[in-house]
């Protein structure tokens, strides 16, 4: 192969990958764009105003959505995250009969279509007489999120050291101190990596959320979903650039702490 | 106690001791660390999928509840008309998505794999970036784009390309562009994993050998990396026949998928021994698509 043909194969990769890029953030980037809009309509660009990003304060419905949201995130998290470190733990460390069959019932919540979760839930939850609510949402969540931990963490588990655990007790630790001071600060990175994970797929739902939500409890994509029939208002979009930055900000910080972390580990 | 703790740590790292009867002192911890997720998964996984299944084989009661019966009438209204065209929509239109995926994303994972290790990172991310935004808030995005007097038809118009604005949104197209772009990352992501994976010194043998490198790719990178093209094309085909929110909101009335079949039939119709029929049929058809899977030689690690 030539120079020539190659700078050109290279040339084309790199407009092909912006291509790419393009698509995958044009929907986000009118979303922002529409939020400095003056007109209350996001149709056409009439000026530039920060006034919806006061106004979205005043709309109750959509704060209550945005608590609900950070809500159910948060605790679905903390939950899936505490009990699906312990099983990775566990079924790292233990061999026992049926931990084949607890492996392949993990990956069922992962493989089935959401639909078929967010359906089972809800009737599920009928016949028990369970209103549906804020609890019925953070149960769904980590329903589907606790078997990624599980995956994620046993996944960086693969390389730690039992010895480690071994010395500690034989130097007198016991099985609790070990866990805290031992086991846990070296698989930090691997339940971080999990929680993320879990974080991302409890923002990211539509589906599930959609049938085990109640109408006191409605998230933000449940909300948005509600409006987009009668029309969305400037001030979504003002939230939804908010949240945006913030991920943004999450996402560098999580970078560098990443790049320490790595540079730390090569010392 | 110091000793038993130790000879625990030791037969802990041991593969095979599950012939010998589990010491008190193991069987405690393990059923704290492991109970919870299985008791878990029996509640809110298994207890739910196997009351679907039961309700499947009901009737529908006259005020949308349930009525216990035996019956495979809901199984055999799948077979109307109606709703195989149903099926053969949403088949289409998931192959389509499907192949679209895959198109536009091999190349693209093929470039990200083969860049620096720092652009790697950042390639990869921007492609994670969207993800935190909620689906459905980008699915909103693109109807700004699409709508009759949106984005598009105004730059269109605007410039004279167009006189008059296209009907975009509410189109079999818009819900095709919707879920692309949604499940676009599922694509990518093992694809990424598995030409990332592939070793190079083959393509160098390869070349040594004599081949050319279209040659090269199509004997040595295809084939490898077959088992991330059946990841990828699994996790595109099974959501787009459930993301029913996509067709709604993209689609209109005009696009209903087997999704909002199900969905209408647990929220509008409240006909739920039909619904859970379809979701039963939803699962065996995902169960079959896995199985072809795994004899390809596919791992389920691969689909996380």
């Amino acid at each position: 192969m030539n120079i020539h043909n190659k700078r050109l194969n290279k040339f084309l990769s790199a407009a092909f990958v912006t291509l790419i890029y393009i698509f995958l953030y044009l929907p986000i980037a009118i979303i922002v764009f529409f939020s400095f809009n003056s007109s209350k309509l996001n149709v056409v660009f009439q000026g530039f105003t920060l006034q919806w990003y006061g106004v979205m304060f005043q709309n109750g419905d959509l704060m209550s959505a945005l608590k609900n949201t950070a809500i159910v995130a948060v605790s679905s998290v903390v939950i899936s995250v505490f009990i699906g470190t312990l099983a990775a733990i566990g079924m790292f460390r233990y061999e026992f009969k049926g931990k084949s069959i607890v492996d392949s019932f993990l990956y069922i919540p992962i493989v089935i279509p959401e639909i078929v979760m967010g359906i089972s839930l809800l009737a599920f939850y009928h016949i028990l007489s369970i209103s549906l609510g804020i609890l019925t949402l953070i149960l769904a969540h980590v329903t589907f999120s606790m078997p990624y931990v599980v995956v994620t963490v046993r996944s960086r588990l693969s390389g730690y050291d039992m010895s480690l655990e071994e010395a500690a007790m034989d130097l007198g630790a016991t099985r609790m101190h070990t866990l805290t001071r031992i086991t846990l600060p070296i698989i930090a990175p691997g339940i971080l990596a999990g929680a993320m994970l879990a974080l991302t797929l409890s923002l990211d739902d539509v589906i599930v959320s959609f049938f085990t939500t109640g109408v006191d409890s409605v998230t933000l994509p449940i909300y948005i979903f509600n409006k987009v029939k009668t029309g969305v208002s400037p001030d979504i979009n003002a939230l939804i650039t908010v949240i945006i930055l913030v991920t943004l900000l999450v996402m560098l910080l999580m970078r560098t702490f990443d790049a320490r972390t790595s540079k730390k580990e090569q010392a | 106690m110091n000793s038993a703790t130790t000879a625990t740590a030791v037969f802990g790292s041991e593969v095979n001791t599950s012939k010998k009867r589990m010491p008190f002192s193991r069987f405690v911890p393990l059923l704290l660390m492991v109970g919870p997720v299985i008791l878990w998964l029996l509640i809110f996984v298994a207890a739910p999928l196997l009351y679907i299944f039961v309700i499947s084989f009901m009737k529908k009661g006259i005020y949308g509840g349930v009525v216990v019966s035996l019956n495979f009438e809901n199984y055999l209204r799948i077979f109307d008309p109606l709703y195989l065209r149903i099926f053969l929509v949403s088949i289409i239109i998931a192959t389509a998505t499907t192949v679209l995926c895959l198109i536009l994303g091999y190349p693209f994972a093929y470039i990200i794999a083969r860049a620096s290790d720092r652009n790697k990172n950042i390639l990869l991310s921007l492609i994670m970036l969207p993800f935190w935004t909620n689906s459905l808030i980008r699915t909103y995005g693109w109807i700004i784009l699409l709508r009759t007097n949106g984005t598009f038809n105004t730059l269109l118009v605007s410039t004279h390309l167009i006189s008059q604005p296209l009907q975009m949104l509410y189109t079999n197209g818009a819900v095709m562009v919707g879920m692309v772009y949604t499940l676009f990352p599922f694509m990518v992501l093992p694809l990424y994993s598995s030409l990332e994976k592939l070793d190079r010194s083959l393509l160098e043998a390869a070349n040594d050998l004599g081949a050319t490198p279209r040659r090269a790719f199509l004997r040595v990178t295809l084939p490898l990396t077959v088992p991330g093209i059946f990841a990828g094309c699994i996790q595109v085909f099974i959501p787009t026949l459930g993301y029913f929110f996509i067709s709604d909101l993209l689609g209109g009335g005009n696009s209903i998928l087997v999704g909002n079949l199900i969905r209408n039939q647990f929220l509008a119709a409240r006909d739920w021994p039909f619904g859970a029929a379809l979701s039963i049929l939803l699962i065996v058809f995902t169960i079959v698509l896995m199985r072809v899977y795994k004899h390809f030689g596919g791992s389920l690690e691969n689909i996380t």
